[in-house]
């Protein structure tokens, strides 16, 4: 499942401090090109990990793109989020090689380890659990992808393992 | 000579440690002041054996397998310390029988010629290796637009990217639409889950991309190239900005390219946004201008009116790979290779239940069975195989008695499946195909763009039917509403996604009707993978007592005592499976 990309308590937005500098440069590289809506939504997210309510906001009156397209297009792919993320996002890969050989598995044991559904975040907002079409390494299936780095043949009890390490590690 | 120990690093590769490997020779080369070039390549294909290490030396060349760090220090040590190959380690060779030999034999290389032979990152290394010498010559001999789209016609090459269209005819059309801008576009939007192979061309030989999208540019008179890559593939996009770079070093790329004045072409890198339909020629377009990728209605066809309203020609990955080497060696080079209608290769990428998997590139024409047998060396475990899933979520399952069918467009098409992109995903006796119909209707449902009704809403009451039937509540009349639905869906649909989104259904019905019988009629998956059809019962004699089991049923329906053999409450039973899984002694029985 894609990650909750719209958050559904709007009023949150206002509580997170976005610092709209950040993108001025961005929209200034963009602004006069043609199709640039997918670009400056793609700088954005890169900025923010997810885009935010102002930003859209801010997009829109800078290039003169009308909101409700902006959020046509950013609810059309599967890249885009509307909500904050953790800081890792642990992408399950579900495609085809992966589902025949158990991917399955690898999601409910993450699930359960981390106690959130597929597509949720961590309370301390450290994972985000997605599941994913296809990465790529069919040949290693089953796989999950944390940031850059690929683990595949994997196991239930093996992707928890990895997990936890993974957060001890960055806890010392 | 010298000694050249070459690591393989695609993403697969650096998927299975490789970047730990290199980094492990190159200490050890540095610490010791060794004697040999370190390089870096692309994959070769062997992605079951990866990380892969080839040391090229004055006997010849051999290519070791699943070399781990430990293993870089141990072959490190004997082949270039003490000039001793060590044989078990060694997947392929020419100079005797490795296990791998007849892997790489059997194969006939054109799109992936220089995948694993070659730096991806150096444009000399892909000029060694005749690269833009296709172009070069087209300059020197004064090769004229009508003869090169000439030469790709009389080759047969058809469109790798599943449509299989004549590219010749298609740049027979982009070219007769006159218009002071023209593009040429790269669809490198792979979404097939289970496919990889325009990944590893992208990732291994990114120039041979360029040089297509080139050729392609100088037939239709083209002014500007884009390359739409799915962001998922971070290594393949900057493989090819690297090589976009020196493409406009060398003048390859840029105003007068090729020293032929007035003519300018550069090719930028368009990152898709995650959505499977922008495969389809014009969704492609559309998320291009940055839009919702929604497909639009054909005629103007993209030839007439693409890009920008402008007359546009848009080729798959494999496909442009393919055109310099047929300029370069001629139409009939390439035309000796396949059947009548399906000239040249085809790439595969084999995964699954298979014991191989990794990227073939075969002559048409070679039966299935050869690919997966010959090349992929058979099933994993020694499991019995069962079908084989072509074309991914727009193609069908070829069942086991229908493996003699050969590689062609037509005779694929003929089963029901189609030749797609080219992903071939193997099961075994422990796949369900209900389940798997179940998995791509799934996925074709969220990818549906919403525009055609039949495939927004066509999708999503077939899926209903096939959740309903994996749970044991199927009805008598289900395997004709999903027929009914198949053929509404496939007749009102805009585009590809729609018109194919049942094929998947539809061919699992057709070989393996007796499966969905069984979970329809009588509960059962024969495949035990539907797990509301499933018993589960403890296995009196292998159980240890170990209570693991009964400690994680979330249902409390195991009871027992420790070191004495438990027992399944099937009245409290939800089947869950976390028993099964849980437990280290295979005791739970699934029937």
């Amino acid at each position: 499942m894609r990650i909750a990309r719209i958050n559904s308590k709007s009023e949150d937005d206002k509580s997170e401090t976005v610092d709209l500098r950040l993108i001025d440069q961005l929209i200034e590289k963009n602004k006069a090109k043609k199709g640039n809506l997918i670009p400056l939504l793609q700088g954005a997210q890169d900025i923010y990990g997810f885009v935010p309510r102002p930003v859209f906001e801010k997009i829109s009156a800078e290039c003169g793109i009308p909101l409700s397209e902006m959020f046509g297009v950013a609810t059309f792919y599967a890249q885009f989020r509307l909500a904050p993320v953790g800081k890792h996002i642990i992408k399950v890969c579900h495609g085809t090689a992966c589902h025949v050989q158990n991917a399955k598995e690898i999601s409910e044991s993450l699930e359960e380890s981390l106690k959130i559904k597929d597509g949720e975040t961590t309370e301390d907002r450290f994972y985000t659990l997605e599941s994913v079409a296809c990465l790529g390494c069919c040949s290693l299936a089953p796989v999950m992808m944390i940031g850059d780095q690929t683990y595949g043949k994997l196991t239930g009890n093996e992707a928890v393992r990895i997990v936890k390490n993974i957060k001890l590690g960055e806890q010392n | 000579m010298n000694i050249t120990v070459t690591v393989g690093l695609g993403s697969c590769g650096i998927a299975a440690g490789a970047n730990k490997t290199y980094e492990k020779i190159k200490a050890l080369k540095e610490q010791e002041n060794l004697p040999f070039d370190l390089q870096k390549t692309s994959c070769i294909g062997m992605c079951y054996r990866e990380p892969l290490v080839e040391i090229t030396d004055e006997t010849g060349t051999y290519i070791y397998g699943d070399v781990n760090e430990d293993r870089a220090v141990e072959v490190i040590e004997k082949h270039i310390n003490q000039q001793d190959p060590i044989r078990e380690y060694i997947v392929y060779t020419d100079l005797f029988e490795a296990s791998e030999n007849d892997f790489i034999q059997s194969q006939v290389k054109i799109v992936l010629r220089n995948c694993g032979y070659m730096d991806p990152e150096s444009i000399t290394e892909y000029e060694q290796r005749h690269g833009y010498t296709a172009m070069k010559m087209i300059v020197m001999q004064n090769i004229t637009r009508e003869e090169v789209i000439k030469t790709i016609l009389d080759s047969g090459l058809r469109g790798r990217g599943g449509g299989g269209f004549s590219t010749g005819l298609k740049w027979k059309f982009a070219n007769a639409n006159k218009s002071e801008q023209k593009y040429v576009i790269c669809n490198a939007d792979e979404g097939d889950p289970g496919a990889f192979m325009d990944r590893s061309v992208l990732e291994g030989d990114p120039h041979s991309i360029l040089e297509g999208m080139i050729i392609a540019a100088y037939a239709i008179e083209a002014t500007g190239g884009v390359i739409y890559c799915r962001a998922e593939y971070p290594l393949a996009i900057k493989r090819l900005n690297i090589a976009i770079g020196q493409a406009h070093e060398k003048g390859y790329l840029g105003k007068n390219i090729f020293g032929i004045r007035g003519w300018d072409f550069d090719i930028y890198i368009k990152e898709g946004a995650g959505a499977f339909v922008c495969g389809e020629e014009t969704a492609l377009i559309a998320s291009i201008e940055g839009e919702r990728g929604m497909p639009r209605k054909r005629p103007p066809f993209p030839a007439a009116s693409g890009l920008w309203k402008k007359p546009t020609n848009i080729n798959n990955v494999e496909t442009f790979a393919n055109v310099p080497w047929i300029i370069l060696n001629g139409a009939a080079a390439y035309s000796k290779y396949g059947t009548e209608k399906s000239k040249g290769t085809k790439v595969f990428a084999l995964a699954g239940k298979i014991r191989r998997s990794g990227l073939v590139e075969v002559p048409m024409g070679m039966t299935i069975k050869d690919v997966i047998f010959k090349l992929g060396g058979g099933i994993k475990n020694n499991k019995r195989f069962k079908a084989v899933q072509l074309g991914g979520p727009s193609g069908g399952c070829i069942p086991d008695y229908l493996s003699d069918t050969i590689v062609d467009y037509d005779s694929v098409n003929a089963t029901g499946a189609i030749m797609g992109s080219g992903g071939m995903v193997v099961m075994d006796e422990t796949t369900c195909m209900v389940d798997v119909a179940k998995f791509f209707l799934d996925f074709t449902r969220k990818e549906s763009c919403g525009k055609c009704t039949f495939c927004r809403m066509g999708t999503m009451r077939m899926l209903e039917i096939l959740e309903r039937i994996t749970n044991g509540k199927g009805r008598e009349d289900d395997i004709q509403k999903l027929e009914e639905l198949a053929y509404q869906i496939k007749d009102n649909s805009l585009c590809g996604l729609g018109q194919t989104a049942p094929n998947p259904v539809l061919t699992t019905i057709r070989y393996f009707r007796d499966e969905y019988e069984a979970h329809i009629m009588h509960k059962k998956c024969p495949a035990k993978v539907c797990r509301p059809l499933l018993t589960y019962t403890v296995d009196q004699e292998k159980c240890t007592g170990c209570l693991v089991c009964m400690k994680n049923c979330p249902a409390k329906a195991i009871a027992g005592e420790r070191k004495k053999p438990h027992f399944i409450n099937q009245e409290l039973c939800t089947k869950c499976g976390v028993c099964f899984s849980k437990c280290k002694f295979a005791s739970i029985i699934l029937t």
